[in-house]
């Protein structure tokens, strides 16, 4: 267990460069001087824009660039942007806004998915399941911004019921709508494979064999059913947490939550390299380690699964 | 010229839905009294700075309303767009239109409590003149004698490798401080229009704290002499001002503290407004035009005015396709503005017909004949140029909402002029923009105009003059240029303007570019605020804000 830890972590390394240098050069070969549209429909005086190249090292190879990016990095320098502010800084206060939303999303996606999946795998083609199939598909075919600006208009500024945006205290009643629709297609997902999954092992031996025991069904779905059919699902929902996070963009944009889905939209847009690989090395890292974190999960969940 | 950065893909999905969506809500208005109005505080909407906050070197909007709101400069100019109005200053004077002696109104402070003194205006100006220091604004200041000794140009372009020579000298000659109140500013020739240009935010005065520390740090946190003065600026989230206490100029604040709230989608913003979570919004988006959503939506709180701005479509003339005067007459005629502005702007902006803004002083209401809707007429002039071959592509940035009229105008001149017209986008700004300074484009573009300070000149020198900053198209006409020449140099104002009038027309026989619509704005309030005012660009006037 020890060794296969390290040897998952020791993997990191070579993913986590090989991350950073494919985002640096892609930024990088965006087309366009990013000064040149800085200052309208005038044209920029060339000391302006000489300035600012020479400031950002952007008349370097990206050789060059991409070395210095990364021996700042290892001090904990994540450089500065266009308007001179710390890079350290925006991720110091978007990331917490977005991990937080994606949180609460995985919560609301979690629970009502898995036990909209369990009540609909144990009873199959009642009401209640196809209640489920037909809302489910419903979600999965809607985009995220329909959902987002259908409910914001409607509990927000119809009938008032919720604050259309969120504010900048981030407060947990008010994430809970922005939460539900970003989680809501993977809710749908969810559902859909935990009821298969559900059904799949109802016609288990294993289970036969606890309700021929005489256990109570209680136990016979909470402990035997349910852990064994977990399995898929922790995969989709451990993975969903990184796509969550990349994938707030438009969520955040229409709450108007200040999280990382902007601020790297915003420097993709004005090709800040800086904050985009800065920004997209946490979240790869967090990709990486919620990866692993499932693995290890999947060893806790089904007996049968051991690593060297 | 200032444009507005704000993102505006998500918006043109949410767009399509908001359509669906109408409706009215209703907040309860909260009846303030005088105590608790004069302590209140209003949120309005903002996008990111670009720049770090210091005058001279902010050309956008985000950045650019916090720097009008925090600093008064000499002259500001009145809300209803007239001739500027002494501020700071206490006098302007000249005899010749060369030498200006300036003297300021004493004490009045900073918001660090220094004084403002007649070299923290000297010392700014130096500052944002000398090219090393790379200010976005710095050519503002090249009027003044010995510009040229602190600003040097780089010989092979910013994409040279060559790179400008360190120049002469840190100050500019035509400088001078006489005493703590009074300075004196030569010109390199005289020009009529320089009080005028005084009041754009390059022209502020920096505080002895600028010169200390570098102006990066500077910029995070700024010391203006204005109403309001800096307190917090929170990255992506939020900028906060509150009233300075100890300001003597113009009207005082009326409410205490401004937060600016940071958004990226101007939808969530409206969302904001709608439900009186906003107390201002200076621009509402595009989805809420459409069959004037926005009205419904916000009753008496709508306000809709007008900006000294023009939509524009350019010819590049260093193509040998554009260089018949006729040929841009021609299309200019082919197009129908009126029809643009009320299908797809919703008569929200009016068609253009004059080649300066109407609101700027000088400017003379109806005077571009090229701009009239006339078939006939452009059919003729079409085939005395001898038609036009291949394809008229018409390029816009594809980052902002331009696909619309833009497609709308190309197919006007395909229809009523026959040839194969049509729209393209160019996806960022910053390459439409890159291509247009390279000289690049190879059809007509797309631009836009907002003056800078209220004068007829700003809509002729940068535009038509040859060499002008933003003669993109590299239009050049001798009799043009010398006219302008003489009316910059004007002995007054008024005779400036008939000097420039004369310019004008013949710019509108050469059709160098093609007016399409006068800029209006579409902005709303909360049912807080009881009482504010527009300023001439269209900024909420913070000082008349009144809940």
């Amino acid at each position: 267990m020890g060794r296969y830890l390290l040897r998952r972590l020791l993997q990191l390394v070579p993913v986590f460069i090989g991350t950073t240098f494919l985002i640096y050069w892609l930024v990088w070969s965006v087309p366009g001087d990013p000064f040149a549209g800085k200052c309208g429909d005038r044209r920029c005086p060339d000391s302006y824009i000489n300035f600012m190249t020479e400031k950002y090292q952007l008349d370097q190879s990206i050789w060059v660039q991409y070395a210095t990016y990364m021996k700042n990095l290892f001090q904990g320098d994540f450089g500065i942007t266009f308007n001179n502010r710390a890079v350290g800084d925006i991720i110091a206060t978007a990331y917490p806004n977005t991990l937080k939303l994606a949180v609460v999303a995985l919560a609301i996606e979690a629970i009502i998915g898995l036990s909209a999946g369990v009540l609909t795998g144990l009873r199959r083609n009642g009401f209640l399941d196809n209640l489920v199939l037909v809302s489910t598909l419903f979600l999965i075919a809607l985009p995220v911004f329909v959902v987002g600006f259908v409910l914001q208009w409607l509990l927000g500024v119809k009938w008032g019921i919720v604050h259309p945006t969120v504010s900048n205290e981030m407060r947990l009643s008010e994430l809970l709508l922005p939460g539900f629709v970003l989680g809501s297609a993977s809710m749908a997902y969810v559902a859909r494979v935990a009821r298969t999954s559900i059904a799949e092992n109802r016609r288990a031996d294993y289970v036969r064999t606890a309700i021929a025991k005489g256990l109570p069904m209680r136990r016979v779905v909470g402990v035997h059913l349910l852990r064994n059919s977990l399995i898929p699902v922790v995969t989709l929902l451990g993975t969903d947490l990184g796509a969550l996070m990349g994938g707030a963009i438009v969520t955040e944009g229409i709450f108007g939550i200040n999280g990382i889905g902007r601020a790297v939209l915003r420097a993709i847009v004005t090709k800040e390299s800086a904050t985009v690989v800065s920004i997209v090395v946490v979240l790869v890292l967090v990709y990486l380690l919620m990866n692993l974190l499932v693995d290890l999960l999947y060893a806790a969940l089904d007996p049968r699964i051991r690593y060297e | 010229m200032r444009v507005s950065k704000r993102a505006s893909g998500a918006i043109a999905l949410g767009a399509a839905f908001a359509l669906v969506a109408s409706g009215c809500s209703s907040s309860d208005g909260d009846g303030g009294d005088a105590a608790t109005s004069a302590d209140g505080a209003i949120t309005v909407d903002g996008t990111e700075p670009e720049n770090p906050l210091v005058p001279s070197n902010t050309t956008e909007t985000g950045g650019g309303k916090i720097i009008d709101w925090m600093w008064t400069g000499l002259v500001e100019y009145p809300n209803n767009g007239g001739a500027p109005q002494n501020a700071l200053a206490e006098s302007i004077d000249t005899t010749d239109s060369k030498v200006y002696k300036i003297k300021i109104k004493q004490n009045t402070k900073f918001h660090d409590g220094t004084v403002v003194k007649a070299k923290n205006f000297v010392d700014a100006w130096n500052w944002g003149a000398y090219s090393p220091n790379g200010a976005q604004n710095s050519s503002f200041f090249s009027d003044i004698e010995g510009f040229a000794d602190v600003n040097t140009a780089d010989p092979d372009g910013p994409e040279g490798p060559q790179k400008a020579p360190e120049p002469k000298a840190k100050e500019m000659s035509g400088l001078k401080v006489v005493d703590d109140w009074n300075f004196e500013v030569t010109l390199s020739a005289p020009t009529a229009v320089f009080p005028t240009k005084l009041g754009y935010s390059t022209f502020m005065p920096l505080p002895d704290a600028f010169f200390a520390g570098s102006a990066e740090e500077f910029g995070k946190k700024p010391i203006g002499n204005g109403p309001v003065k800096f307190v917090s600026w929170e990255n992506n989230v939020a900028i906060k001002l509150t009233r300075f206490d100890d300001y003597q100029l113009r009207d005082k604040m009326k409410i205490k503290d401004v937060n600016i709230k940071i958004y990226q989608d101007d939808t969530a913003a409206y969302s904001d407004l709608v439900s009186g979570n906003l107390d201002f919004m200076q621009q509402v988006p595009v989805s809420a035009l459409a069959g004037d959503k926005w009205k419904s939506d916000l009753g008496d709180r709508a306000v809709s005015s007008t900006t000294p701005s023009t939509g524009i479509i350019a010819f590049p003339i260093y193509d040998k396709r554009f260089q018949n005067p006729k040929l841009r007459r021609a299309i200019s005629l082919s197009i129908n503005r009126q029809e643009i502005t009320d299908k797809i702007f919703f008569g929200n902006r009016k068609p253009a017909d004059s080649w300066a803004n109407p609101l700027t002083p000088g400017a003379t209401p109806g005077n571009c004949t090229a701009c009239q809707f006339n078939v006939d007429e452009a059919k003729k002039l079409l085939a005395e140029a001898g038609g036009f071959t291949g394809e008229l592509v018409m390029y816009y940035n594809a980052d902002a909402s331009h696909k619309e009229w833009m497609e709308a105008v190309a197919q006007q001149i395909k229809t009523n002029l026959g040839i194969n017209a049509r729209a393209e986008g160019v996806p960022t700004f910053a390459v439409f923009r890159q291509n247009i300074n390279a000289h690049k484009m190879k059809g007509a573009y797309r631009a836009g105009w907002q003056q800078d300070y209220p004068d007829v000149e700003n809509w002729v020198n940068p535009l038509y003059v040859t060499g002008g900053s933003s003669n993109d198209g590299l239009y050049s006409n001798k009799q043009v240029d010398a006219l302008a020449k003489e009316a910059s140099s004007a002995p007054s104002l008024d005779a400036s303007h008939a000097k420039f009038a004369e310019a004008v027309k013949l710019i509108d026989q050469d059709v160098p570019s093609m007016p399409i619509y006068f800029g209006g704005q579409q902005s709303g309030h909360s049912e807080k605020i009881k009482k504010m005012e527009l300023s001439n660009v269209g900024e909420l006037d913070i000082t008349s804000v009144e809940l």
